[in-house]
């Protein structure tokens, strides 16, 4: 179970600097505020949907850390934003993606948090769960195919994602041919109002490892330093020939699934509340300051500076065009097309 | 026809032109990797890719676990990374599976992503009856596939078709769905011109002018409507008989110029009637051919029922036989 007990005393940092450290707990703010922003629009009506990751970010931050820009390939799911924030994705490039504009990387066609940029290595993905993950594996088999070491796909999902046919396939597909692919199982304990308990009778799902014959491990999701070190270790050994990997990360989801969902009509108040004591935001906060990796006055500027940062995002982006209605019709296929040849 | 550096011709199966193409694709670029049930070691159910594995190697020629959801998934995810690869489900009946990596993600890829990501694939299939396939192994799919832009399906009938469009499948930098029918995989024989030469998809080929009646096909029916096209001739009945070889997308301009000519219009195929090819087909002449009819539109399809059933009574009862397909074309040449 996740744990604010974070490294008391002297700091096991697995190799990260002060600089990451901090730009792992900016990457947590920035989340902070984006998912808060996503809501707001939505309330304010200005966007007609939103999802957010609260309860992920250390995960997602020091997951991110451990991915190799411009070698590694990030397949994610929909509750990404600190994971593909942490790759390189900016917060403009968030927001034209929440209101839709044609300046996004998807032309404004998806859902928000759908992201997708080929310049950073995040494949492109549908709401339609695990179907990503045999991308990721095919991406990893390319990889291998040519013979290209230090890179490796991570792949994402979140625990209900894990019933679906498609994580098995791609589990053991990746087993079989010893592929440089990382599955990172984020577990934040409901698949919009199923918990836990319903959807698996043996509640710890790095243990399917055994099953494919391939490493597993579990960390503390909470703790963006244990993530870091889970992620780096299985990527490294990917990246080197050593084959895929199962890790688990635990967390809990605060919000709602979506700006759509209602979860007090299938979970409590008191056990949103309990949970929240653990935030994991406030928690890595601490461990800086106890540390002396930041001072209050370091983390106040820091947290004006990721609002100050989404603001003129929010700004720039609302101020974008939408897709013209003729963009409706483009990239069916290369060049223009239809069903009737003529 | 494109013929680049054509010397000559070889008699073909459909089977060998398959074979002879894939091997080609295989030598000219090694982007290319062929991935699906026993197409390793066995070399596929009907020997397509037997030998291939020594020649190209495991990493090329993927045995895969049985699954085909993740057969097409782990091919567009090759696809979105670079290689080229040729996805085979081992027969059509076994594609539901993987209907949503085809439906819900192949066909998407490029639109959803506004053009950052391509998916090139082929994903090949045999379909089809006649051949004591019973309710599995003898379906025919285009009709749940041919609602879905983003696809292109290809049904050829004839080897030469099948190198020439399968070729064009595999450069096309869009998903295809390229379907082979069983029971003309040995049945069919035909002159294949040596050389590498493409086919356009979307192109029909009129098999034989005709004046009083457009017969349109693909698959195994177009031979057997050629059949019975050639059989009315001597009775002087004049058919012509199209061959669309390409489904998604379809050629528009060889049905019409046809109607044009002819009057009338039969459609016929394998696959049930109801919401099958050739209504489409019929509502797109309706459209803008209506007042160049001389008479209703007929299709003459598969039954509305679930498949053929593995009894040889049920499958003759399923499919339709050069005689029904004569006698509808006389019935409508008459009317």
């Amino acid at each position: 179970m996740a744990s604010t007990d974070i490294a008391r005393g002297s700091l096991e940092r697995h190799g990260l600097s002060d600089e990451q450290l901090r730009a792992i707990f900016r990457n947590m703010l920035l989340q902070r505020q984006l998912d808060n922003r996503g809501f707001q629009l939505n309330r304010q009506g200005k966007v007609p949907f939103a999802l957010g990751s609260e309860g992920h970010e250390a995960l997602q931050a020091g997951a991110a850390m451990a991915f190799d820009r411009g070698k590694d390939v990030l397949a994610p799911y929909y509750r990404d934003l600190g994971l593909c924030l942490g790759i390189g994705l900016t917060p403009y490039e968030i927001l034209l993606s929440i209101f839709a504009r044609a300046a996004d990387h998807n032309g404004g066609r998806q859902f928000p948090n759908h992201y997708s940029s080929k310049a950073a290595g995040l494949m492109s993905f549908s709401s339609i769960l695990a179907a990503h993950l045999p991308h990721a594996v095919g991406a990893a088999y390319a990889m291998k195919y040519r013979g290209e070491t230090g890179r490796a796909v991570l792949a994402t999902c979140g625990d209900g994602t894990t019933s679906e046919g498609e994580w098995h396939e791609s589990m053991n597909f990746a087993a079989v041919h010893k592929l440089p692919f990382v599955m990172l199982v984020e577990n934040n304990e409901w698949a919009i109002s199923t918990p836990l308990a319903k959807q698996m009778a043996q509640p710890e799902i790095w243990k399917r490892a055994a099953g494919y014959g391939i490493p597993g491990s579990r960390f503390n999701g909470f703790d963006p330093i244990q993530t870091y070190a889970a992620v780096k270790e299985a990527m490294d050994r990917a990246r080197s020939g050593g084959g895929p990997a199962l890790i688990e990360g635990t967390c809990y989801r605060y919000l709602a699934h979506s700006t759509d969902d209602n979860d007090m009509t299938y979970r409590t108040r008191e056990e949103v509340t309990q949970r929240r004591s653990q935030d994991p935001v406030p928690a890595f906060e601490a461990v800086l300051l106890e540390h002396g990796i930041m001072d209050a006055a370091g983390i106040e500027a820091m947290r004006k500076d990721t609002l100050r940062e989404t603001n003129e995002a929010t700004d720039a982006a609302e101020a974008m065009p939408y897709p013209q209605p003729a963009e409706l019709y483009t990239h069916v296929y290369e060049g223009a097309w239809q069903p009737w040849q003529s | 026809m494109a013929v680049v550096s054509t010397t000559g011709s070889t008699v073909m199966n459909n089977v060998e032109a398959v074979r002879a193409t894939l091997y080609e694709a295989m030598k000219n670029d090694d982007r290319t990797v062929i991935l699906g049930e026993d197409v390793g070691a066995r070399g596929n159910v009907f020997l397509i890719t037997k030998d291939f594995i020594g020649e190209f190697g495991e990493r090329r020629v993927i045995d895969t676990p049985i699954a085909e959801a993740s057969i097409v998934g782990i091919a567009v995810g090759m696809a979105m990374e670079g290689l080229r690869p040729i996805a085979e489900i081992q027969f059509a009946d076994f594609i539901y599976p993987s209907f949503n990596q085809i439906v819900g993600e192949a066909a998407k890829i490029r639109y959803r992503s506004n053009g950052e990501y391509t998916c090139p694939l082929v994903i090949r299939t045999p379909y089809g009856g006649g051949v004591r396939g019973a309710l599995s192994h003898s379906v025919s799919i285009e009709a749940l596939f041919y609602h879905v832009p983003g696809l292109k399906i290809v049904a050829p009938a004839f080897p030469a078709d099948v190198k020439g469009l399968l070729n064009a499948s595999i450069d096309d930098p869009d998903p295809v769905l390229f379907l082979e029918h069983k029971k003309t995989y040995r049945l069919i024989k035909g002159e294949v011109p040596n050389g590498h030469y493409t086919i356009p998809l979307g192109k029909a080929n009129v098999l034989k002018e005709g004046s009083q009646l457009t017969v349109v096909s693909y698959g195994l029916y177009v031979h057997w409507a050629l059949e019975a096209a050639r059989s009315l001739q001597d009775d002087g009945v004049s058919v012509e008989v199209i061959d669309l070889r390409s489904i998604r997308p379809m050629d528009k301009t060889a049905i019409l110029n046809s109607v044009e000519k002819t009057h009338k219009l039969l459609i016929v195929h394998e696959d049930n009637k109801f919401g099958g090819i050739g209504a489409e087909i019929s509502a797109m002449v309706a459209e803008e051919a209506l007042f160049n009819l001389d008479a209703p539109i007929r299709r003459l399809c598969g039954p509305d029922v679930p498949a053929m059933g593995y009894a040889l009574p049920l499958e003759e009862e399923f499919m339709s036989s050069p005689a029904e397909m004569a006698d509808a074309m006389r019935e409508m040449v008459k009317f």
